[in-house]
């Protein structure tokens, strides 16, 4: 995947977290949580998801990369270099 | 007991939120009830395959966003929806209400097989990986959590939990929140029940396999308690919440009360986990008229538990003539016939749809009796259409529940 893929399909995951939130004009290199009602159990929705999307265990002490679009498609992008995206 | 200690100790209804298969708040239910409006329809769910149910269509948008809607639970949101209706209902100006002085207390019959079920498809997909097993899970199916959303949805500080009651919990609801108030231990009490069931597989097959679950071409016509063709329970969701306070507090706000809570009952058969006990239900009834200080024959409407299994029926008939005898002048129903079998919701919803004959004067009737099981031929009981009864005072409503758990509960009008 791509970093432009990855950061889709984390936009996607997103959507279905916070189905209140206006994501259009996300600003990729802020936090999450500056922009957006997450809390704890959302960052953990957001781990499930990439879990059953691509069945990848990310260890809970890399759980800050997660923070903003910037630093989670930058954490992503090689885990998910051989990886195609998801339908 | 000086007048104003006494009234300190009358339990009043003063609000109704309710969500049921044919009506979303009290007025659109009762007018369902009269009109013989049924709430079955066909219905779909995994593994059981086609069968029927009684579905709710409330609004669950009208209180919740929908990152709420997905974290929380169907309880959770039938509660929401009925707590808050409740409150529009009773007049109560929300803000000035102490936050720790509301104590929320909902009867189930059951509550966590739905999302339990949930996770396990989920992780039957990943080969049952436990991985995949949602973090969301345990706050979902803890015990408390139809009444604890309640308290998060509505920012309600004072205590808050659920009475599993089985069948029995919609009455046990509404008795402990009275029981609380006179307790002290909160000022307005949201109290009823509720329930999700219909979303689980799991009350399905165990019915049919308990050969308990209705089947009928037509979904209106498969609710038949009292009828000789009956064949099983119809499983519905809902739910009912009523506000409840001292009568002192809502004769001070002017409140318009439904109804004053004057006789209670709780007992239990231990005799079966299943069939019902005719000997502890007229207890239950007799202890509740004892406690109302009434006779029998100064009720005038019976609102039966009544499932549409052949037992439930007979062994319910048997007990309501131990107390009724013969009697013609108590008028006795069914609500079950319209909706199915609410479950926790069960005994709040069918005393609801009821507590507006103290204002009309009609008792509703039962539908889908073509053909009369002789032994429940009670004399009272209202079919095919609604009545008429001069000064309706005393409304009696049965609610039973597996395990031998029978609640009783006595409305008079105020």
């Amino acid at each position: 995947m791509t970093g432009e893929e990855i950061r889709e399909e984390v936009l996607d995951i997103l959507e279905t977290i916070a189905p209140d939130e206006d994501l259009s004009d996300l600003d990729d290199s802020k936090s999450f949580r500056e922009q957006l009602e997450l809390d704890s159990m959302d960052f953990l929705d957001i781990v499930m998801e990439l879990r059953k999307r691509h069945r990848i265990q990310i260890p809970e002490d890399d759980y800050l990369n997660l923070a903003s679009m910037d630093s989670t498609v930058t954490y992503l992008k090689p885990i998910l270099k051989d990886v195609e995206k998801a339908k | 007991m000086t007048p104003s200690e006494k009234d300190d100790r009358r339990i009043v209804i003063t609000g109704v939120g309710l969500t049921a298969p044919n009506g979303d708040n009290l007025t659109d239910f009762r007018a369902a009830l009269l009109a013989g409006k049924s709430g079955v329809d066909h219905y779909h769910i995994r593994y059981v395959g086609d069968t029927l149910a009684g579905e709710c269509h409330f609004d669950e948008l009208l209180y919740q966003k929908r990152k709420e809607l997905r974290r929380g639970t169907r309880a959770g949101s039938v509660s929401i929806y009925c707590a808050n209706q409740a409150v529009a209902d009773s007049g109560i100006e929300w803000g000035k209400i102490e936050p720790e002085r509301v104590g929320v207390y909902i009867g189930v019959t059951e509550h966590g097989n739905v999302e339990t079920e949930n996770e396990i498809n989920e992780i039957k997909a990943f080969d049952y990986d436990t991985k995949i097993w949602s973090h969301h899970h345990n706050p979902r199916t803890v015990a408390n959590n139809p009444a604890g959303e309640v308290t998060l949805n509505m920012g309600i500080t004072g205590p808050h939990y659920t009475i599993g009651a089985a069948c029995a919990a919609g009455n046990a609801g509404l008795i402990q929140g009275a029981q609380m108030l006179q307790l002290g231990e909160c000022d307005l009490a949201i109290a009823g029940g509720v329930s999700e069931s219909i979303r689980t597989f799991g009350i399905f097959a165990g019915f049919a396999s308990q050969g308990a679950l209705a089947e009928h071409v037509d979904p209106h016509r498969a609710s038949r308690p009292f009828d000789l063709d009956r064949n099983g329970i119809v499983v519905a969701e809902g739910g009912c919440l009523f506000i409840l306070e001292r009568y002192s507090d809502a004769a001070k706000r002017g409140a318009k009360i439904y109804g004053e809570l004057v006789g209670h009952a709780m007992t239990s058969d231990a005799s079966d986990f299943v069939l019902p006990n005719p000997e502890q239900q007229a207890r239950c009834m007799n202890q509740a008229l004892q406690r109302a200080q009434i006779n029998a024959d100064q009720i005038d409407i019976v609102s039966t538990h009544a499932t549409a299994t052949t037992s439930g029926d007979i062994q319910e008939c048997v007990a309501l003539r131990q107390i009724f005898g013969d009697s013609s002048t108590t008028l006795i129903n069914n609500t079950k016939s319209f909706i199915g079998h609410a479950m926790g919701a069960a005994g709040a919803l069918e005393l609801a749809g009821n507590l507006p004959s103290f204002d009309d004067a009609v008792c509703h009737h039962t539908i889908n009796v073509d053909n009369l099981d002789p032994e429940c031929a009670l004399p009272g009981l209202v079919l095919g259409e609604p009545r008429t009864k001069n000064n309706v005072t005393y409304i009696l409503n049965n609610s039973f529940g597996m395990l031998g758990t029978n609640s009783v509960v006595i409305i008079k009008k105020v």
